[in-house]
């Protein structure tokens, strides 16, 4: 009856409602922590420590090789292939590139950037369990497929994804979010740790602008609520608009680390 | 949208820190600190860890979250705020150079385990007098 009744109060101890949150620490030093029936362990690690660990040993190996590398996020049918084909064709051949697809299914990706002349890995994640975001591991078991010392920009086009791949780092030098006009102008408030993480917006399709009830303005404002000193880009890929100042921008970033 | 991926990391994170003497022992509860920036929702992680909990000794243990607020510390004026909306400048100056400094928090801060069984509990504190 007695132990029943203990039990019970255990049980009742440990309802969540309980706050703040309590230690059942005795007063005796000798017996540290330990208390009747559990024992608290302090671990204090970051739960991605090991992606973390092994984006430093990608980001150590990328400084070694002397390669600039880039991570390339948006939401589904952002545009963000069409962003790349356009990109690799005004920094080839000068800048030597090589580019990392991932998609949950198909080569499709791929074989759009191929035709660049870079030489394109695709990462289907479906083996790895259809992962929404692309992870250091997978980076690091990717870049074997190149010769990084005939490589100065790697790009990683990421899982058309806002949500997990801006948790994920990578080693990368500089990510690029890509929102299209088509989207919605408060994407970046709706996904803020996307845009807060980001180096820079690409605001693709704006060739579309007359036909829709775009607000620019609008979604250059929200951008700047969350990240007010990121540079924006205002680009068609269909057009090639706005991709002077962009390609500029993305050549002093690689030239700063490179030289 | 991860967060099976996540309770993995937690589970696999936790097994590796019980101590040598407590292998075994079953984990009642894991303490976490997850920042309210981070993309990960508390409900689907329990709802995953759940899962992979299974058959291990984290069977029966419960996710203690901690959500950490978003709070900036402004460049300009060195004030900080915690923020409850996704807009990232300064309330006392307006600047938007601000610094997130807490709010993206993924973190196991301490786990809970078991001293065997409970039939054993008064055994255990016998000894652990000695």
């Amino acid at each position: 009856m007695l132990i029943k009744l203990l039990k019970n109060q255990q049980y009742n101890h440990h309802k969540t409602f309980q706050k703040p949150f309590h230690s059942h620490t005795r007063n005796d030093a000798d017996r540290g922590n330990i208390k009747a029936g559990t024992s608290k362990i302090k671990v204090i690690r970051k739960v991605l420590d090991v992606n973390d660990a092994i984006a430093q040993q990608n980001r150590e190996l990328f400084a070694k090789k002397g390669v600039f590398v880039i991570n390339v996020m948006s939401s589904p049918g952002s545009g963000k292939t069409a962003t790349l084909e356009k990109t690799l064709s005004y920094l080839m051949p000068e800048i030597k590139c090589a580019v990392i697809v991932g998609d949950i299914c198909t080569s499709n990706d791929a074989d759009r950037l191929a035709v660049s002349g870079a030489p394109v890995v695709q990462v289907n994640t479906d083996a790895f369990g259809g992962d929404c975001h692309l992870a250091a591991h997978v980076i690091k078991t990717a870049v074997n497929n190149f010769e990084l010392e005939d490589v100065d920009l790697l790009i990683v086009e990421n899982l058309g994804n806002l949500v997990c791949p801006a948790e994920f780092d990578m080693g990368e030098d500089l990510r690029l979010v890509v929102l299209s006009v088509t989207e919605g102008e408060d994407k970046p408030v709706k996904y803020p740790l996307m845009f807060r993480v980001c180096d820079a917006t690409l605001l693709n399709k704006i060739d579309l602008l007359p036909h829709l009830d775009y607000d620019r303005q609008a979604a250059v404002k929200y951008i700047r609520q969350v990240h007010s000193d990121m540079p924006i880009f205002e680009i068609s890929a269909k057009t090639e608009a706005g991709f002077g100042p962009w390609i500029d921008w993305l050549k002093q970033k690689i030239n700063l680390k490179l030289k | 949208m991860h967060e099976m991926g996540i309770a993995m990391e937690i589970v696999e994170i936790t097994i590796a820190s019980i101590p040598a003497g407590m292998q075994g022992h079953r984990v009642e509860r894991v303490n976490l600190k997850i920042g309210k920036l981070s993309a990960v929702v508390p409900e689907s992680l329990r709802f995953c860890f759940e899962i992979v909990a299974k058959d291990t000794p984290l069977c029966d243990a419960e996710l203690n979250i901690e959500e950490v607020p978003v709070v900036v510390r402004c460049r300009d004026c060195n004030s900080q705020e915690t923020i409850n909306e996704p807009v990232f400048a300064c309330r006392k100056c307006s600047s938007g150079s601000v610094e997130v400094i807490s709010g993206q928090e993924l973190d196991i801060t301490s786990i809970e385990i078991a001293d065997e069984d409970e039939a054993d509990a008064d055994k255990t504190i016998e000894k652990s007098t000695i």
